[in-house]
């Protein structure tokens, strides 16, 4: 189906599934239990995986297949919701012209920095898009001021003058972002027992966008430019002697992923209209790094799900504070309580980044195949032996 | 030992019909029947607490949490009741908030406007919170406070300083308690000339965003009216760790001066390497050398030693205030009693502001008989009030700033206990910090109109 | 022409910070083959050992004094450290005083064992894996590290000053003056650096080492036990980060994510200095920290506005694309 194979039509149709149903999915706790702050499914946390998820499979692009480790694609990102949140400030709310203005954008961004970068290899590489992403930030955060409203953010005001639409709305606010009419922020609530599941119209945006990105990542994954990719990366001297230019091919694997990045920050910036310059920051470009080895450099699946872990873990265990955790564990007599509490206390709150470096750890010690390795060691202790010659979605370790 | 029993969107369960999937059409996941965003339906109301609680200003976070949680005790009937008892208002009464008990959420603002706005995204959809305070820079202030309008929520400004919070970027349904660059400034500049003279000149470093920018551009102005020369402005980047080279310049420039438009790490660390380059022991055209440091804070104050000593600058509240500028300041040593008893230390201005402006939500929502934001607003809008240890405050109408005294303060030389950090100079009064609602540094934007949500 | 001169100073004094952090990161990198996104939380810790030598020396006993009162109206209590009270206020003080250049001696065979412990219980296990896996167990490390000295030592910056007789400035010619705490870490960072150069080239030891950076498989072949040196060689390169943050102390205050600051910083140089090259790190921390102050003089922002934000990056872009392997970098080290 879709021109893919049996397996990729199955991890494609499986992805679909868990995304469309990720309302409930991520929402397994009756709201009112004291579990329920483990729910993940209210739609800002939920658009965030998926855009996150775009962003680190556009990486994967090019760090799993290439093996060009880019330390500033969180640049991209940033140019991606700047020109994002100027469209809806000068065009009009809708986010289509946004989006595809940020894609654009972004991928002239990439050319021009791609096209200079690429002309080293390994940590020099990594250095010089560094040195780019972190010149946008600072002066996106100074200098660029005008351009970027610096430490604020790029915001909506009520006298932005929109060409295509009115710059305030009757009862005298700001317009809200939208997809023809379809609201991005707006939702639905469903209530089933002491369950309830929010349906959001930009979650389905959003999710609609990462199904086609994560299609279009699996053709490139197999098709023979995703080959000679993979070339490049297993011995780009051999490449050259064969009479091969890689350069061709890097360049569109750089550009590729960062219109990636774009669209994810244009994404970013349709859900909610604020285009910060931490978004550049040396830290944000670490952070999809992160993601894409956490999940497994090179394989499908695996950014996504890392991508999902550092985005829960940044907005579910920070949110712990002491007041929850004595209401968990109120049922136990008050001195162990307060014995467990002062246990968990420095993992969770404001200790949540203590966590977040303990799972790295663990993950790239006992996993080196990230968390896809993991799902693959329970699916084959499921199966037996047998399934050792089916290998899916072809785990390769980055270099 | 069960305190406030945290539970998420119970607001949404009693709404429902048992048993079957009823779907209701809702916005940004509110109980839809209160004609407002996260319309209190149960016997508890939620409000979210953001601040930092990673970064470099996790410990001034810690603090307002501190504050935060001290105020829903006492608006609780938990405690000894702290301001309520001197608070001129009386609508409170220690039984939750319109009878409903207060419970609260907390986050981590992580000093990012991304990160805060997700963070107050995740209470608003998630927990179901009326509103939404805290916060330990401008910058986050303003995102949040942009996000709180869209959404129908108030927001209740923490610490937040520049002139563009209630300026250029001011929302109906956002209030600010602290004080801006503009008043700073406007205090600071009749001390500095007290003590200093108007023959001076002044080296400014400033940090380079729009905070450093809209509070050099006040101290400038005010510094200027009085007689001042301002030699030079240098701005510094917020990532600079060392200063060295930025101070090295003052050495020769004639000046005898130096104004820090600094706050956090920035100031610790620029206030460090001036000390180091002897610039408090130097004399310039006959006269001491000064450094200022405009906005003053505590914590800072503790980060930075010795070298606070001796130099000026300005704060929004200090807990010796009730004490050494007498009983106009009331509500300042009740507060300290129960939050030191509490936490076995003085609370900062961070701190005090965050209570005060918990305590002003909730007697607004009580004056109002409702928790609909623009009802709130309403009852906040033109509040006169008393007794939160600031003396009489005014919640100007025109753009939601608090009008009170402002302290002019001076590190201490010789401090009496590890928390006598400063000692206070002058507390000036209101009259002389208030400026007209359309002041040029406040000029652009408009507050627009009060959103409810849903 | 002083402004000249003062900021050439400048440079060398920040150059002398990043071109230690960079020492460290290059032994490392040349030796072990192992990229460590630790290394700037091994500054931090260094700094810290500082700060908790401090906290020892100030372990205090109470005693209550009636006649002045706290901020809560109670009897004051007073605090007298253990030192004083056993050598007497003179003593006692001088050694409080003394902590930080104390600390060095404190912090030696603490970062020993740290390095020791860090390369045996997990670097170890990495040397073969790919460089990705690296930098993301050793950026978990550094984050578990800084939130636990956050943990106990909260997010604030806490002072370590200098003892009065190296703090004040001194007068170097007519107008210039400079801190004399900056100029001590300036001729600590030579002798650091000297130090280690020495130790590399004229001892047998050092020059296994060198010849294992060169190729290690062959050294491997002669039957010489690589691993027992590259585990020293791991604990000397956390000891240079660790005294490096130790005398950085007075300089700025000690905080918790201090070593994440320097982090990127010092990648940077090591990269500019060219991967692998000991010499190359050098020089590109000092040529790095000359150029920053430069940057930041008024005239030249008032020529090129935001140059002082950007200038590390912009060099480094301008130096790895005519020179391809930084300043001194060897070919096919992390190409």
């Amino acid at each position: 189906m879709f021109g893919l194979d049996k397996k990729d039509t199955s991890l494609l149709a499986l992805v679909a599934i868990l995304t469309l149903a990720a309302p409930f999915i991520l929402n397994p706790f009756p709201t009112n239990s004291g579990l329920a702050q483990f729910n993940a499914g209210y739609p800002d946390l939920m658009q965030r995986f998926v855009i996150f998820g775009i962003f680190a499979i556009g990486f994967n692009i090019l760090f799993g297949l290439t093996g060009y480790l880019s330390f500033g694609h969180a640049a991209f990102l940033g140019i991606g919701s700047y020109s994002a949140v100027w469209m809806f400030k000068l065009l009009s709310m809708n986010i289509i012209p946004a989006i595809i203005l940020s894609v654009l954008i972004s991928g002239i961004f990439a050319v021009v920095i791609g096209y200079i970068s690429l002309r080293r290899t390994g940590i020099y590489f990594s250095i010089l898009t560094l040195a780019f992403a972190q010149m946008s930030f600072a002066l996106a955060y100074s200098v660029l001021t005008p351009l970027t409203n610096g430490e604020t953010g790029l915001q909506l005001t009520l006298e932005d003058p929109r060409v295509l639409g009115q710059s305030a709305t009757a009862d005298g606010s700001i317009p809200v972002t939208n997809l023809f009419g379809a609201e991005m922020r707006s939702s639905f609530d469903m209530v089933v027992g002491p369950w309830s599941f929010t349906f959001s119209v930009g979650y389905y945006v959003c999710a609609i966008a990462m199904l086609l990105a994560f299609y279009l990542a699996i053709r490139i994954f197999r098709s023979p430019f995703g080959m000679m990719l993979r070339a490049i990366k297993s011995n780009q001297t051999r490449m050259n002697y064969t009479g091969l230019n890689p350069k061709p091919y890097t360049l569109a694997a750089f550009v590729i992923s960062g219109m990636y990045a774009g669209l994810a920050g244009g994404l970013l910036a349709s859900m909610d209209p604020l285009a910060g310059a931490e978004r550049m920051q040396w830290t944000a470009s670490g952070e999809v790094v992160l993601m894409t080895i956490l999940g497994g450099a090179g394989t499908l699946i695996g950014p996504v799900l890392g991508a999902g872990m550092i985005k829960y873990f940044e907005n579910i265990f920070s949110k712990i504070n002491d007041n929850v955790l004595h209401g968990w564990f109120s049922f136990m007599p008050d001195g162990l309580e307060d014995l467990v509490v002062t246990i968990i206390h420095p993992f969770v709150g404001k200790g949540w980044h203590l966590t977040l470096g303990i799972i790295f750890m663990l993950v790239v010690i006992f996993l080196p195949g990230g968390l896809v390795e993991g799902g693959q060691r329970i699916a084959k202790a499921f199966r037996g032996k047998k399934a050792d010659d089916n290998k899916s979605a072809s785990t390769e370790p980055a270099e | 030992m069960s305190k406030t029993n945290v539970t998420r969107r119970g607001v949404l369960k009693t709404g429902a019909v048992a048993g079957a999937g009823l779907a209701l059409p809702t916005y940004l996941s509110a109980a839809s029947h209160g004609g407002y965003t996260n319309a209190p339906t149960g016997d508890t109301v939620t409000l979210g607490f953001n601040v930092p609680q990673t970064g470099p200003y996790a410990e001034e976070g810690l603090d307002e949490l501190r504050a935060f949680e001290l105020a829903v005790q006492h608006l609780n009937g938990e405690g000894d009741g702290g301001m309520l008892n001197t608070f001129s208002s009386k609508a409170l009464n220690g039984a939750g908030i319109l009878g409903k008990k207060v419970n609260f959420v907390t986050g981590d603002t992580q000093t990012k406007s991304d990160a805060a706005r997700a963070s107050a995204k995740s209470m608003i959809e998630k927990d179901g919170a009326i509103m939404i305070s805290g916060g330990s820079s401008s910058g986050v202030a303003v995102a949040v406070q942009g996000l709180c309008q869209e959404a129908g929520i108030i927001f209740m400004a923490g610490l937040t300083h520049s002139n563009d919070t209630t300026g250029k970027d001011k929302k109906a349904n956002g209030f600010r308690h602290f004080f801006n660059a503009y008043m700073s400034a406007a205090a600071l500049a009749p001390v500095l000339n007290k003590l200093y003279g108007s023959d001076r000149r002044a080296y400014h470093l400033t940090a380079d965003y729009t905070w450093g920018w809209t509070q050099q551009e006040s101290i400038q102005a005010a510094t200027e009216a009085m007689g001042w020369e301002t030699v030079n402005n240098v701005l510094t980047p917020l990532a600079s760790t060392d200063f060295s080279s930025y101070i090295a310049p003052v050495l020769n420039s004639g000046a005898d001066v130096l104004v820090l438009n600094h706050y956090g790490g920035n100031m610790v660390n620029s206030l460090t390497n001036a000390v180091q380059f002897g610039l408090r022991e130097k004399q310039v055209n006959g006269k001491n050398f000064e450094i200022v440091v405009p906005l003053y804070s505590e914590l800072m104050a503790k980060g930075a030693g010795q070298n606070i000593k001796g130099i000026v600058g300005s704060q929004n509240w200090d807990w010796k205030l009730e004490n050494q500028m007498g009983s106009r300041y009331i509500g300042t040593n009740a507060f300290v009693k129960s939050f030191g008893e509490k936490y076995g230390f003085p609370p900062s201005q961070a701190a005090q502001t965050c209570y005060a402006q918990t305590l002003l939500y909730a007697d607004a929502v009580t004056r109002a008989g409702s928790f609909n934001p623009c009802a709130v607003a309403e009852a906040l809008e033109g509040f006169e009030f008393d007794g939160l240890g600031n003396g009489p405050t005014l919640y100007r109408a025109d753009d939601h700033q608090c009008f009170k005294d402002v302290l002019v303060v001076r590190g201490a030389e010789n401090p009496g206990n590890e928390f006598e950090l400063v000692e206070i100079v002058e507390a000036t009064p209101v009259e002389q910090v208030t400026y007209a609602p359309d002041h040029p540094m406040f000029a652009g934007g408009a507050l627009g109109t009060c959103n409810p949500g849903a | 022409m002083d402004a000249f001169l003062l900021q050439t100073l400048n440079g060398l004094d920040k150059g002398s910070a990043y071109a230690l952090i960079a020492l460290g990161l290059t032994l490392i990198f040349g030796t072990l083959g192992v990229v460590n996104f630790a290394h700037g939380a091994l500054f931090m810790i260094g700094a810290f050992c500082s700060v908790t030598l401090q906290r020892i020396l100030n372990l205090s006993y109470e005693t209550v004094d009636p006649s002045k009162t706290d901020f809560l109206g109670n009897p004051l209590k007073v605090k007298t450290p253990y030192v004083e009270s056993w050598f007497g206020p003179e003593t006692g003080g001088a050694i409080i005083e003394w902590s930080v250049p104390l600390a060095i001696i404190f912090a030696i065979p603490v970062m020993l064992a740290i390095g020791f412990s860090m390369e045996r219980g997990l670097i170890k296990h990495f040397y073969k894996r790919p460089h990705a896996d690296q930098i993301l167990v050793t950026f978990g490390l550094a984050i578990v590290l800084q939130e636990i000295i956050k943990y106990y030592y909260g997010a604030n910056p806490i002072q370590t000053p200098a003892p009065e007789a190296l703090s004040g400035v001194a007068q170097l010619a007519e107008g210039i003056v400079y801190p004399v705490w900056r100029i001590v870490y300036f001729f600590f960072a030579i002798a650091i650096i000297g130090a280690v150069f020495a130790f590399l080239q004229f001892t047998t030891f050092g020059m296994v080492v060198r010849a294992g950076m060169a190729d290690r498989e062959t050294v491997g072949l002669l039957g010489i036990d690589i691993d027992k040196r590259f585990t020293l060689m791991f604990g000397l390169a956390a000891s240079v980060a660790g005294l490096a943050g130790v005398m950085y102390g007075p300089i700025n205050a000690p905080n918790y994510h201090m070593g994440m600051d320097f982090l990127v910083l010092s990648f940077v140089v090591v990269v500019v200095g060219g991967m692998g090259s000991l010499p190359g790190a050098v020089l590109a921390g000092f040529l790095l920290g000359i150029l920053e102050s430069f940057a930041s003089m008024k005239e030249v922002i008032t020529l090129i506005p935001g140059i002082n934000q950007i200038i590390i990056y912009l060099v480094a872009i301008v130096i790895l694309l005519t020179r391809p392997r930084g300043l001194m970098g060897r070919k096919g080290v992390m190409e």
